[in-house]
């Protein structure tokens, strides 16, 4: 897509509005490492971007397979950028295997930086190349960079005294350096980076450092072959302010820290290893200094007990896992239904069923968020749609659990988690607090007392005087909260749970148009991490005068009051889903209507191209 | 507080709730001797926590006028350590029993141990499950008969204090549901305890496994078949306590012995030594009939380091070295730029 608004200059400088890189290279090349610096530089040069890292759920997969390229994708450029992209115009390739995997996505016409060097008759053999394709010609259709980068870098660090094996470490520097030159990118953050990584090692940080300079120096100095040329990426229109990048992962850590200190409450991390959903663990565990205490527990079950018994005790308990994890906190978070305790539960989301594949991302379990429970035990579900969002939406999902006295199920996943977006930096103290007491007094007390508004159960913690008593997971008496086996009452505080969850709908923001007009012939109705592509998509067409507008949904249980009514103002609604079509079911059973499903379970986030391409089959249909 | 100056009593302790457990059941002396002993253990009512998994021990809570917590089967460890790790000034007790607490709850168990978080876990083991109608359990004896098992049990039972042992407890005791005598000084010494305290208590069941511990229960021959624990006293029991326990170190077993005969004197007795990781393990292995089971404090380690604290000084030390958070400056932190 990037190639038609970009041409040649006479100058022989590639003027592009913008660009889609990928690293790729085994598991342990450092491509990831490569891709966050020069999405640092992209940054700080001044490009909107968004990026996308792809590695293989085997930490070192044997050197020169298939199954361990690590990619990274950056999309960056002038406008507004809110997916990775679709079509890569540089492909940075480190070996055969890299090549053979990710070829398939380079555009006719597009570069490939190849480290030449990696294409031993091994390399070229374990990947599935019969001839070498840098040689016999297949590689016609593209403009190919082929230098020996792994004996560059080896001559750069040549004075450091590194090992072999050190030294040949140093390409993914010499690679980002040659990179950067190609981009008119500037390399000090990265050598910043370098030398506070290696601070207790300088040999190894003056080697990286000067194998990425050599790397920069060798395209200004060296004779490339034609067709290769600088390109030109005019900085982006942005907003005034100071910015950072930021994963998913990171905005939901601190959205976390911001919930805690909006609402007060100290918070309880109960959390067991689990890809993608880690990194949060490991994240909040670095951050003593806050309220937060995280817990490692003995498995997925007792991770989201404890955050259960935290909350219990008068913090906020959250646990966090993937889908399969989700599934064996499915009981306790019925207990916490039932107790009425607060409780946040986060699922970053993988492509499953069972181990699926662990690193990549899908959206299939809205379902299990919504239903995936014994009895009628419905609990908020709020979904993050970018990585910046991450932040927002858990501070939106403490102040659910915390005023409504409930779970709430935050829905992200493995693309969310990792991809990263520069990111506005918001003030704190611009947030409105919503600070949570716990009851004190003793007068009146019963632990079956519940705010009339809300409907919530009042939270008396442990070692309050005067407030001592029980709760469980039998029904209780609802005047009392002492346990009752009484039919009408159970009757009732089922359809009291049903009202009070059904009643958060009155606190949550009416549905917004998130581009486009109310009414017209079709509106993309999306949630969770599609937002970009279906953004991107949807500006595509609209420039086109098709008319289409957006609708990102952010609380899915409740849905917002005026939804069903907005969305029947479109003649056709289309419903882009990382699954098998599970919220547009959510939608035509709720509101009757003939909502269409677009389904991608490939591992791969939706291409903005796959949802024009369904937006123009949808408007065709309508002029029929 | 207790503002009041008035000490509470066992009614203060006695909750309004009319206790559901069949006539007979083990679980009304425990919770007798329970509710006694509260106004002993000094601490404000506010402060205790009863926190259960599923079965009939675990109505427990329902009956102390304390905080309670009745969750789900096999997790009571899980979520009490969620309760200490928030507020470690609660006085927390996990009430649970061989099925809650060995079975389904086994792995929670193992790692409460292990991690030795300061609270005291009674383990009601009747071994049988009681409120699902009779199942044999894992600590039931093979060849026990029930619905699921009309022909008799086939796989070996677990010994809950060679399991605790094993998982690493630093206080494992046993006692007998209506000896209150023995029980309270237990009790006592499991809440004084700091860390994991594991009390095992031999429960009958009188609807579906009564009778299992007639053996040990009975008082008549109680003499022959306890081994009252006593540190720094020799491993005696028996009629005068002229029976002893003794160290063949040839077989590296325990034997027993009897006083006067064959040269036996006091001296080659074993005396229980309740900070002796070795011998706890080889007296919560002993088993009737062939000898008498220990009864009282098998193992005790004061001096281990607590889970909690651990959690708290790790954070202190931390935070000692960092400054104060602030989340506009952790927001702010790494890379940022400027955009005017």
């Amino acid at each position: 897509m990037s190639t038609v608004e970009k041409f040649v200059n006479q100058d022989g400088v590639i003027h592009a509005k913008s660009v889609v890189v990928r690293f790729a290279g085994d598991s342990g090349d450092g491509m990831q490492l490569t891709g966050n610096n020069f999405t640092e530089a992209t940054a700080i040069y001044g490009n909107d971007l968004a990026t996308f890292p792809d590695f293989p759920a085997e930490i070192r997969a044997p050197a020169g397979a298939t199954f361990g390229v690590s990619a990274f994708q950056i999309y960056f450029g002038a406008e507004d950028v809110t997916t990775a992209g679709d079509d890569v115009d540089v492909l940075v390739v480190m070996n055969p295997a890299a090549l053979i995997t990710n070829l398939k996505d380079l555009l006719s016409g597009g570069l490939i930086l190849v480290d030449a060097g990696a294409f031993t008759d091994k390399n070229m053999n374990r990947a599935g190349y019969k001839t070498n394709p840098l040689e016999d010609g297949s590689l016609d259709a593209y403009r190919v960079m082929a230098i020996d980068i792994t004996k560059q870098a080896v001559e750069a660090v040549k004075d450091f005294g590194l090992s072999h094996r050190f030294a040949v470490r140093c390409k993914n520097m010499w690679t980002l350096g040659l990179v950067m030159w190609l981009f008119d990118r500037n390399r000090d953050a990265t050598i910043d980076g370098l030398e506070k990584k290696f601070a207790a090692r300088p040999e190894i940080a003056k080697a990286n450092i000067a194998a990425l300079n050599a790397g920069h120096a060798y395209g200004e100095t060296a004779e490339l072959p034609s067709g290769v040329e600088i390109y030109m990426v005019p900085r982006a229109d942005v907003e005034p302010g100071l910015y950072r990048n930021t994963t998913g992962t990171e905005a939901l850590a601190y959205g976390l820290l911001a919930g805690s200190q909006l609402s007060g409450l100290p918070l309880t991390f109960a959390s067991y290893p689990i890809t993608p959903a880690s990194s949060l663990l490991h994240t909040l565990s670095a951050l003593k200094e806050f309220e937060v205490i995280t817990f490692q527990a003995e498995d997925e079950i007792a991770a989201a007990c404890a955050a259960i018994g935290a909350s219990f005790a008068g913090s906020l308990g959250v646990t966090s896992s993937s889908g399969p994890g989700i599934s064996l906190k499915g009981e306790a978070i019925s207990l916490a239904c039932a107790t009425e305790l607060p409780l946040l539960v986060i699922n970053t989301q993988r492509a499953g069923p069972s181990t699926g594949l662990p690193t990549k991302p899908e959206q299939s379990d809205l379902n299990q968020a919504l239903f995936g429970r014994h009895a009628d035990t419905m609990v908020p579900v709020i979904a993050a749609s970018t990585s910046v969002d991450c932040f927002e939406v858990a501070i939106e999902a403490i102040r659910l659990a915390t005023r409504f006295m409930t779970p709430v199920i935050l829905l992200s996943d493995a693309y969310l988690a990792n991809a990263s977006e520069p990111w506005h930096l918001p003030d704190i103290n611009t947030y409105e607090p919503f600070p949570v007491t716990h009851a004190t007094d003793p007068d009146g007390f019963t632990p079956a007392n519940r705010d009339a508004s809300t409907l919530a159960r009042v939270w008396a913690k442990p070692g309050t005087p005067g407030l001592e008593h029980r709760i469980g997971g039998i029904e209780k008496d609802f005047a009392s909260g002492d346990i009752s086996y009484d039919s009408d009452n159970h009757q009732k505080m089922t359809t009291l749970r049903k009202a009070k969850i059904d009643g958060i709908a009155q606190f949550i923001p009416e549905q917004s148009i998130t581009l486009g007009a109310p009414g017209g012939k079709l509106a993309v109705v999306g949630w969770g991490s599609t937002h970009g592509a279906i953004h991107q998509a949807v500006k595509h067409c609209r420039q086109q005068d098709m008319d289409v507008s957006h609708i990102h949904v952010r609380h899915l249980m409740p849905l917002p009051t005026n939804l069903g009514d907005l969305l029947k103002t479109y003649d056709r609604i289309l419903v882009p889903e990382m699954n098998t079509g599970q919220f547009v079911a959510v939608l035509r059973s709720k509101y009757l209507i003939d909502a269409q499903p677009l389904n991608k379970v490939s591992g791969q986030p939706f291409k903005i191209r796959e949802i024009e391409a369904a937006i123009k089959v949808q408007l065709e249909g309508v002029s029929r | 507080m207790n503002a009041s100056a008035q000490p509470l009593t066992i009614k203060d302790f006695t909750s309004d709730q009319e206790v559901r457990w069949c006539p007979g059941c083990g679980d009304y002396a425990i919770l007798k001797t329970i509710q006694k002993l509260m106004p002993k253990i000094n601490q404000p009512k506010e402060n205790i926590v009863f926190v259960s998994g599923i079965g009939c021990s675990s109505r427990f809570p329902y009956h102390m006028n304390t905080y309670g917590f009745h969750t789900i089967h096999g997790r009571a460890a899980a979520i009490a350590t969620g309760v200490k790790l928030t507020n470690p000034a609660l006085d927390v007790w996990v009430i649970t029993g061989d099925g809650d607490g060995l079975s389904i709850g086994g792995n929670h168990m193992t790692h409460l141990l292990r991690r030795n978080v300061n609270l005291q876990i009674l383990l009601f083991n009747n071994e049988i499950y009681g409120l699902t109608k009779g199942q044999y359990s894992p600590t039931s004896k093979t060849g026990t008969q029930s619905p699921s098992t009309p022909d008799g049990s086939v796989d070996a039972p677990l010994r809950p204090c060679s399991f605790a042992l094993g998982a690493g407890a630093k206080f494992v005791a046993r006692t007998i549901d209506t000896e209150t005598q023995q029980m309270a000084p237990v009790m006592l010494r499991a809440h004084e305890h700091k860390g994991a305290s594991f009390v095992e208590i031999y429960q009958n069941c009188p609807v579906y496994n009564d009778g299992v511990f007639e053996y040990i229960k009975d008082k008549k021959s109680a003499a022959d078949t306890r081994l009252v624990l006593e540190d720094g006293k020799p491993l005696t029991f028996g009629a005068d306590n002229q029976r002893g326990i003794r160290l063949n170190p040839k077989r590296l077993a325990l034997e027993i012995v009897t006083l006067g005969e064959d040269g036996v004197t006091e001296a080659d007795l074993l005396v229980h030594d309740e900070g002796n990781m070795v011998l706890a393990q080889m007296l919560a292995d002993l088993k009737a009939p062939a000898f008498p089971e220990p009864l009282g404090i098998l193992y005790c380690d004061p001096m281990a380091p607590e889970f909690v604290d651990g959690v708290y000084q790790q954070r202190q030390a931390v935070r000692d070295k960092k400054p104060p958070a602030d989340l506009n400056a952790l927001l702010r932190s790494g890379h940022t730029w400027q955009v005017d």
